[in-house]
C-alpha cells in the first residue's frame, strides 16, 4: 500500500518526461498504469471483505505523534478503488480532451500528484499524516483549477477554492491536535477504540467543531459550498475527477472515518443532519436555476454531498449503508455526466443546456452513456442509483416521527435531482437539432470510453447488487465500528419506500416540464447577491481595506512618528511594570544624590533645553558641548578623573568638528508647528522621566559590584598595568575593544564609500 | 575543542582583515570572500557537532575567570544560530558573485559582509551582556554601511530610518545594561541569572526587563516597533536584503529568547504573557501589511515581521515544546526567507521589475524557477510536508498543550493569510500573462535579453536550489531537526547547565 503511493508520486514526477516521449499516447499510458494500480487494490478485496484490515507504520517524527502509518479496511479500500478506477478513466479522457495542449505534461503531474495525495488521505491512519495529504489535495486542486492560468477567472476560482479548503484544513489541524492530545494517540485505529472516553472529554466540543470545519469546507457544505461551482472553470477532467467524484468526498470520508471516534452524540447528529439537509436542498435548488451544464452538475454534487453528510449524521446502521451505496452510485454517474458534458462542449462548443439538443444522432455513444448515467442519477429501477435511493428512503423512513422534516427535505432534493438528471443527461440529446458553433460529431474513443464505462458500471452494479454487498458491508463495518449486514435487492417489492421513489421520479419529471417557468420566476441574480460567494468577496475586501488602513497608520513613512511610538512603548511598558509592583516611592527609598550632583543634574537639562530652543546651529552645538561637559563633571565627582579627561577631550573635539561642518550647512529652518512641538516635548519628557526614575531607583540601593575589587586587585599583579581602566580595555575585556575597533574600521569604509561611490558611476547591477 | 568557540568570530575577522589588505583587487576579493564564507560554515558546523556531542561549551577570553573577563559560550541554540549564519553567509556570497556590481565590490562590499557575519556570530556566542552590545554595534554599523553602499536616493532614505531607529534601540540596550550592572554588579549572563533570581527588588528587575524587551524588540522587528524593517529592506541590492532578511531580525529574536529564558524569568505571568500578546499582534499586523503590498520585496519584508511573531510565540509560552517550536521556526524561516529574497532577485533579473503588476508569464517559460519559488513560498505558508509545516505544527501543539487557544487561532489565521500572499505572488509573477503582451503569442523560449550567462545561472540558481533542497529535506526528515530543536529548548528552560558551564569553567 505505501508502495502504491510511492508509485503514484513517482509517476506524477516523471509524467512531463513520459509525455515528452509518448506525446499523443500519454493518456493511454497513464490510464494503463493507473489501471494497474486499481488492480493492485482490487487484489486486497478478498482479505478486506473477510475482515482482515492491513496496517503499516513507519516513524516520522515520533515525539510529535507523527507516523507514516496506513490502514486499509473496507472504507479506505472502497475509496481507493474509486480513486484509482475513475482516475485511470479520467487520465485516458484527459489525453483526448487536452490533446496538443502545451502544458499537458504538467497537467498529468498535477493530476497524478492529486490522485496519490487523495489515496494518501484515505489510507492514512495517522491524523497528521492524513492532514499532510489533505493539504496536498488542496494544493494540487489549486494548480488544476488554475490550469488555464492566463485566464483571470481561473486564477480567482483557484484561489477561492484554496483559501476556503485550507482555512477549513487549518481548523481541522487544530482539531486533530486537540483530538490527539485528548486521546493520547494520533493513530485513528487506536482512537477508534477510545471513542466513549473521548466523547466525554472536556475538549470534545471544540475539537468536533474544528474537525467539522475541515470536513465541511472540503466537501462544500453550506455555507462553504460556493467555491465548488466556481471551480468549474477547470478543465473537464478535473471537474469530473476532483470536484465530483473524489476530492470533495474527502470531507465525507473524514466524517465516516472518525465516526467510531466522534459520532453518536447530540452535537454530532444535530450538526451533521442540519448542515447536510440544508446543503442537500440548497444545492439541488440552485442546480435547477443554472443553465451551464457544468454548473448544474456542480450544484447537484453539492446536494449529494449534503445527503452523504446527513446520512453519516444519522449514523444508524441503515443510514451508513445507504451512505456507502450513494457514494458509489454518485461517483459513477456524476463522473460520467461530467465527462459527457465535456464531450458536448468538445463536440459542439456549447455548455448552455438550453442550446444543446438533438445530439443523439451524431453522438450516439456519448448519448447512451449520458442516458444510462442520468437513469442512475434519477434513481430509475435497474440502476445502482435506484438501489441507493431506496436505501436512503428506508434509512430515513425508519426514523419515525422525528425524521419527517428530513424525509421531506430528502424527497424534495431527490425530485430536483431527477429534474437535473433529465436536463443534463437527456435533454441535449433529443429533440430538434439547432445551430451550433462547431459541426457536432462523435468524439474519439478516448473521450467516450470513460463515460460509457462509468455509466455501464452503474447499470451492472444495479443489476447484480448482491455482488457489491461484501464491499459495502466492509465499508459500513469500518464506519459503524461493528459488523454491518446490508441487504441490497434489485427489486425491493411493493412498499412505502418504493412508492416514495416512484413519486420522486414523477415529481422530478413534472418539475422538468415546468423548468422554464420556474427559472423565470426565481430571481437568480438576487440570490447570488446575498449568497455566500458574495460573503467571501466582502470578507476578502474588508481584510484588504483593514490591511491598508492599519499599514498606513503604523508604517506612516515619518521617522518622527516611529520614534514617538517606540518611546511611548518603552514608557508605558516599563511604567506599567513599575506601577503594578511595589510602587515607585518604595523603589526610590535609599541613597539620594548629593547637592553637587543636583547642581550638575540641573545644568545638563538646561543646556539640552537651550540646544533645542536656540535658533542658531552654533549655539546649539555649544549647548550640546555643555551637556557633555556636565557629564564629564559627574565622572569627576565619582572619582574617575581619567574617564572625565577622555570625555572632555571628546566633547571638545566634537564641538570643533561640528562647528566646521555647521559652517557649510544652509540656515536652520523650523518645520514643526507648535502643537507638534508640544507633543514631541511631552513624549521626550515622559522618556526622560522614565530613565531618570529608573536610574534613581537603581542607584538608590546599588548592588555591590563583584568586578571592581577583582580588577583593582589583579590589574597590576596579573595584568601588569597600573591604570585599571586601561587594563580593563586591553586585557580584562579586550574582546569588547576588538569589537569597537571593528566598528570604527567599518565606519571608515562607510565614510569612504559614501563619499566616493555615487550612483551612476557603476556597472550593471541586480 | 574550545578553539571552535573562537573560530566563528575569528574566521570572519581574519577574512575582513585579508580583504582590507587586498583593497582594490576585485578578483582577489571575490576569492577571499568565498573562501572565508566556506571556512566560517565549516567552523560553525564543527562547533554544532561538538556541542551536540559534549554539551554546552564555554571558554574565557584572555584566561580571566568568569565573571571577570568575557565568556564565550555555545549552547545548542547558539550553535544552531551560528551554523545558520554561516550557511546564509555562504549562500548570499555565492549569489553576490553574480549579482553585485563592480562599484560596490570595489568599495568594500565583501569586507562589510564579513564584518556583519562577525557581529552576528559574536552575538550568538557571547556570554556577556555588554559584549553582546558590542556585537550589536558591529552588526549595526556593517549593516548600515551595506544598506547605504551605492548611495542611491531610496537607499539613503531607507538607511537613515534604519540607523536612527536602531541607534535608539542601542541607546535603550546600553541604558538597560548600565542599570542592570548598577543593580546586580555583574555583566556575565550566567552570573546575572543567579543574582537576578535572588534579587530583592523584583519590580526594578521587571522594569529593566521591559527596557530589554523594547531594545531587542526593535532589533527583532516586533509590533509596534518594526518600522525600520519595511522602510529599508527593499532598498539595497537583493543579496543584501537577503542576508538581512535571514539574519538581522533573528539576532534580535535570539537576544530576546536568551534574556527571557536566562535572566528575566521572575515574573512570567507578566513578562511572558506580554510577549505572547506582542507575538499575536506582530503576526497579524505583519501579514496584513504584506497582503496589501504590490512589490515583491516589500511583501517579503512584511512577512518577516509576521513570522517574527511565531518565533516569539514559543518564547511567550515558555515551555520546552514552545521554545523548541520557536527554534525550529527560526531554522526554517532563515533558510526560506533568505531564499525567497534570492528568488525575487532572479525574478527581477528576468522580468525587469519587482512590481507585481509589471511582471508575469514566468510559469510558461521558466518552469524550474517556478518550482524554486513554490518550495520556499509554500514552506513559508506552512504547507506540508515542507519545513514550515513542522514549525507551525510544533507551535500549535505547544500552544494547545498550554491551553492558549487564542494565540493558536491567531497563528492559524495568519498562516492562511500568508498563503494568500504567496499565491498572490505566484498568480501575478508566474501565472498571469506578461503585461502588455496578451495579444502576442507567448514565446516558448525566453527572449535573448532575459537569458542569463551560464556562469551567472550557476551562481544565482545554485544557492537558491541548495536552500530549496534543504527546505524539502527538513520537511521530509524532520525528526533530526526536531530532536536538535527540542534539546536546545531543554537547555534553555533549564539554565542550570548553562550557568554551570560558564561559571565552573576555569582556565
Amino acid at each position: 500500500m505505501p508502495e502504491s503511493l510511492l508509485f503514484g508520486f513517482a509517476l506524477a514526477a516523471f509524467s512531463p518526461l513520459i509525455h515528452r516521449f509518448a506525446r499523443g499516447a500519454t493518456g493511454w499510458v497513464m490510464g494503463a498504469l493507473v489501471a494497474g494500480l486499481t488492480v493492485r487494490f482490487a487484489l486486497y478485496v478478498p482479505a478486506i471483505t473477510a475482515g482482515n484490515p492491513v496496517r503499516t507504520c513507519w516513524a516520522w517524527v515520533p515525539p510529535l505523534g507523527v507516523n507514516v502509518s496506513f490502514y486499509l479496511d473496507g472504507l479506505s479500500l472502497l475509496f481507493a478503488l474509486l480513486i484509482c478506477g475513475i482516475g485511470s478513466l479520467v487520465a485516458i479522457y484527459a489525453g483526448g480532451s487536452l490533446r496538443g495542449h502545451p502544458q499537458l505534461g504538467r497537467f498529468y503531474l498535477y493530476l497524478l500528484a492529486f490522485m496519490t495525495s487523495m489515496l494518501g488521505v484515505v489510507l492514512a491512519d495517522n491524523l497528521l499524516t492524513l492532514y499532510v495529504f489533505w493539504e496536498l489535495t488542496s494544493l494540487t486542486s489549486y494548480l488544476l483549477i488554475g490550469f488555464n492560468h492566463e485566464d483571470s477567472r481561473a486564477r480567482q476560482a483557484a484561489l477561492q477554492a484554496l483559501l476556503v479548503t485550507v482555512a477549513g484544513g487549518l481548523a481541522m489541524l487544530a482539531g486533530f491536535v486537540l483530538l490527539g492530545l485528548a486521546g493520547g494517540s494520533f493513530e485513528i485505529s487506536v482512537l477508534s477504540g477510545r471513542g466513549p472516553a473521548l466523547r466525554e472529554h472536556a475538549t470534545y466540543l471544540p475539537l468536533l467543531a474544528l474537525i467539522l470545519a475541515g470536513a465541511f469546507t472540503k466537501s462544500a457544505q453550506f455555507p462553504f459550498h460556493f467555491w465548488l461551482p466556481n471551480a468549474m472553470v477547470a478543465p473537464t477532467p478535473v471537474s469530473a475527477y476532483l470536484h465530483s467524484s473524489t476530492m470533495v468526498k474527502a470531507g465525507v470520508y473524514l466524517l465516516a472515518r472518525l465516526s467510531p471516534v466522534l459520532a453518536d452524540t447530540a452535537a454530532w447528529t444535530a450538526a451533521l443532519s442540519t448542515v447536510g439537509a440544508v446543503t442537500m436542498v440548497i444545492g439541488a435548488t440552485l442546480a435547477l436555476l443554472h443553465t451551464d451544464l457544468k454548473r448544474i452538475l456542480a450544484y447537484t454534487t453539492i446536494s449529494v454531498l449534503g445527503g452523504l453528510t446527513l446520512l453519516l449524521g444519522l449514523g444508524t446502521s441503515s443510514a451508513v449503508v445507504a451512505a456507502m451505496a450513494l457514494l458509489v452510485a454518485h461517483a459513477l454517474y456524476k463522473a460520467a455526466l461530467f465527462l459527457v458534458a465535456g464531450n458536448v462542449d468538445h463536440a459542439t462548443g456549447i455548455r448552455d443546456v438550453r442550446q444543446a439538443s438533438g445530439l443523439a444522432r451524431v453522438m450516439p455513444i456519448t448519448a447512451a452513456a449520458a442516458v444510462l448515467a442520468a437513469m442512475s442519477n434519477a434513481g430509475v429501477p435497474a440502476s445502482f442509483g435506484f438501489i441507493s435511493k431506496e436505501l436512503i428512503y428506508e434509512a430515513i423512513w425508519g426514523l419515525s416521527a422525528r425524521g419527517l422534516p428530513l424525509l421531506a427535505a430528502t424527497f424534495l432534493a431527490n425530485a430536483l435531482l431527477v429534474t437535473t438528471a433529465i436536463l443534463v443527461g437527456v435533454r441535449p440529446f433529443f429533440g430538434r437539432r439547432t445551430a451550433m458553433p462547431h459541426m457536432p460529431h462523435e468524439t474519439p474513443i478516448a473521450l467516450w470510453l470513460g463515460p460509457l464505462v462509468l455509466a455501464l458500471g452503474g447499470l451492472v452494479l444495479g443489476l447484480v447488487p448482491a455482488r457489491t454487498e461484501p464491499m459495502l458491508a466492509a465499508a459500513a463495518t469500518a464506519v459503524e465500528g461493528q459488523p454491518a449486514h446490508p441487504h441490497l435487492a434489485l427489486w425491493p417489492g411493493f412498499n412505502v419506500v418504493l412508492a416514495l421513489s416512484a413519486v420522486t421520479v414523477l415529481g422530478g419529471i413534472g418539475l422538468y416540464l415546468a423548468w422554464e417557468r420556474v427559472r423565470r420566476v426565481v430571481p437568480l441574480a438576487t440570490i447570488t447577491r446575498f449568497g455566500a460567494d458574495r460573503g467571501y468577496d466582502l470578507t476578502l475586501e474588508a481584510m484588504l481595506r483593514f490591511g491598508t488602513l492599519q499599514t498606513r497608520v503604523l508604517q506612516s513613512g515619518y521617522l518622527r512618528f516611529y520614534l514617538i511610538i517606540i518611546i511611548l512603548t518603552v514608557v508605558s511598558l516599563a511604567g506599567w511594570a513599575l506601577l503594578k509592583g511595589e510602587g515607585v516611592v518604595k523603589l526610590l527609598a535609599g541613597r539620594w544624590p548629593s547637592i553637587y550632583e543636583w547642581i550638575i543634574a540641573g545644568l545638563v537639562p538646561l543646556a539640552a533645553l537651550l540646544a533645542i530652543l536656540s535658533q542658531s546651529r552654533l549655539t546649539a552645538v555649544i549647548a550640546l558641548g555643555t551637556v557633555g561637559y556636565g557629564l564629564a563633571l559627574l565622572y569627576l565627582l565619582y572619582g574617575a578623573p581619567d574617564l572625565a579627561m577622555t570625555q572632555f577631550a571628546i566633547e571638545t573635539l566634537t564641538v570643533v568638528l561640528f562647528v566646521l561642518v555647521v559652517y557649510r550647512l544652509p540656515p536652520l529652518v523650523r518645520f514643526a508647528n507648535w502643537p507638534s512641538r508640544v507633543r514631541d516635548a511631552m513624549v521626550a519628557l515622559a522618556g526622560g522621566a522614565l530613565m531618570t526614575g529608573l536610574l534613581l531607583a537603581a542607584t538608590a540601593r546599588p548592588g555591590a559590584s563583584s568586578l571592581s575589587p577583582f580588577y583593582a586587585e589583579h590589574s597590576l599583579s596579573d595584568a601588569y598595568g597600573r591604570n585599571v581602566v586601561n587594563v580593563i580595555l586591553v586585557d580584562f575585556r579586550a574582546l569588547d575593544t576588538l569589537g569597537e575597533i571593528t566598528v570604527l574600521t567599518v565606519a571608515a569604509i562607510g565614510v569612504h564609500a559614501l563619499l566616493r561611490l555615487l550612483p551612476g558611476r557603476k556597472g550593471p547591477r541586480l | 575543542m574550545r578553539v571552535l568557540l573562537v573560530l566563528p568570530i575569528l574566521v570572519p575577522l581574519v577574512t575582513t582583515v585579508a580583504l582590507l589588505l587586498a583593497w582594490g583587487r576585485r578578483g582577489l576579493h571575490r576569492r577571499i570572500s568565498l573562501a572565508g564564507a566556506i571556512a566560517l560554515l565549516a567552523a560553525a558546523v564543527g562547533l554544532l557537532v561538538s556541542v551536540w556531542r559534549h554539551g554546552i561549551l564555554a571558554t574565557q577570553m584572555g584566561g580571566w575567570p568568569a565573571p571577570f573577563g568575557i565568556t564565550l559560550v555555545a549552547d545548542l541554540f547558539g550553535a544552531i544560530m551560528v551554523v545558520l549564519g554561516g550557511l546564509m553567509g555562504l549562500a548570499v556570497i555565492v549569489y553576490s558573485l553574480a549579482s553585485i556590481d563592480r562599484g560596490r565590490e570595489r568599495f568594500g562590499y565583501h569586507p562589510l559582509l564579513h564584518g556583519l557575519l562577525m557581529g552576528v556570530c559574536g552575538a550568538f556566542l557571547t556570554g556577556d551582556i555588554f559584549n553582546l552590545y558590542v556585537w550589536f554595534e558591529v552588526m549595526l554599523i556593517s549593516s548600515f554601511v551595506l544598506l547605504a553602499l551605492g548611495g542611491e536616493q531610496a537607499q539613503l532614505e531607507g538607511s537613515i530610518k534604519y540607523v536612527a531607529l536602531n541607534l535608539l534601540s542601542s541607546a535603550l540596550f546600553l541604558s538597560a545594561v548600565g542599570i542592570l550592572y548598577g543593580t546586580a554588579g555583574t555583566l556575565n549572563m550566567a552570573d546575572l541569572s543567579q543574582r537576578l533570581s535572588a534579587a530583592d527588588r523584583p519590580t526594578l528587575v521587571t522594569a529593566m526587563a521591559m527596557l530589554f524587551l523594547v531594545a531587542f524588540g526593535i532589533k527583532a522587528a516586533v509590533f509596534p516597533l518594526f518600522f525600520w524593517l519595511p522602510a529599508s529592506y527593499h532598498t539595497p541590492p537583493v543579496a543584501v536584503s537577503a542576508i538581512f532578511a535571514g539574519l538581522l531580525t533573528k539576532v534580535g529574536v535570539y537576544a530576546l529568547i536568551r534574556v527571557f529564558t536566562l535572566l528575566f524569568v521572575q515574573d512570567p505571568a507578566f513578562t511572558h504573557n506580554l510577549i505572547l500578546l506582542i507575538a499575536g499582534f506582530t503576526m497579524v499586523t505583519g501579514v496584513l501589511g504584506a497582503a496589501v503590498q504590490g512589490e515583491l520585496r516589500r511583501i517579503l519584508s512584511f512577512h518577516i515581521v509576521s513570522q517574527i511573531g511565531y518565533m516569539v510565540m514559543g518564547l511567550g509560552l515558555l515551555t520546552v515544546a514552545g521554545l523548541a517550536g520557536s527554534i525550529f521556526y527560526i531554522i526554517h524561516h532563515i533558510i526560506v526567507k533568505t531564499n525567497l529574497f534570492l528568488v525575487s532577485g532572479v525574478v527581477h533579473r528576468l522580468g525587469g521589475s519587482y512590481q507585481l503588476s509589471e511582471l508575469g508569464g514566468l510559469y510558461r517559460v521558466r518552469a524550474w524557477l517556478a518550482v524554486l519559488f513554490l518550495i520556499p513560498a509554500l514552506s513559508l505558508a506552512g504547507i506540508p510536508p515542507l519545513s514550515g509545516f513542522w514549525a507551525k505544527l510544533m507551535l500549535i501543539r505547544a500552544g494547545l498543550e498550554s491551553g492558549r487557544g487564542t494565540i493558536v487561532a491567531v497563528a492559524l489565521g495568519v498562516s492562511l493569510l500568508t498563503l494568500y500572499s504567496m499565491t498572490k505572488i505566484w498568480a501575478e509573477v508566474f501565472w498571469k500573462a506578461p503585461p502588455g503582451k496578451q495579444s502576442e503569442p507567448a514565446p516558448r523560449k525566453p527572449a535573448a535579453h532575459e537569458r542569463l550567462r551560464p556562469r551567472d545561472r550557476l551562481l544565482l540558481y545554485g544557492p537558491v536550489a541548495a536552500l530549496a533542497t534543504l527546505t524539502v529535506l527538513i520537511g521530509l526528515w524532520a525528526a533530526p531537526v526536531f530532536a536538535l530543536a527540542e534539546r536546545a529548548a531543554e537547555q534553555l528552560t533549564h539554565p542550570a547547565g548553562y550557568i554551570a558551564a560558564v561559571l565552573a569553567e576555569r582556565p
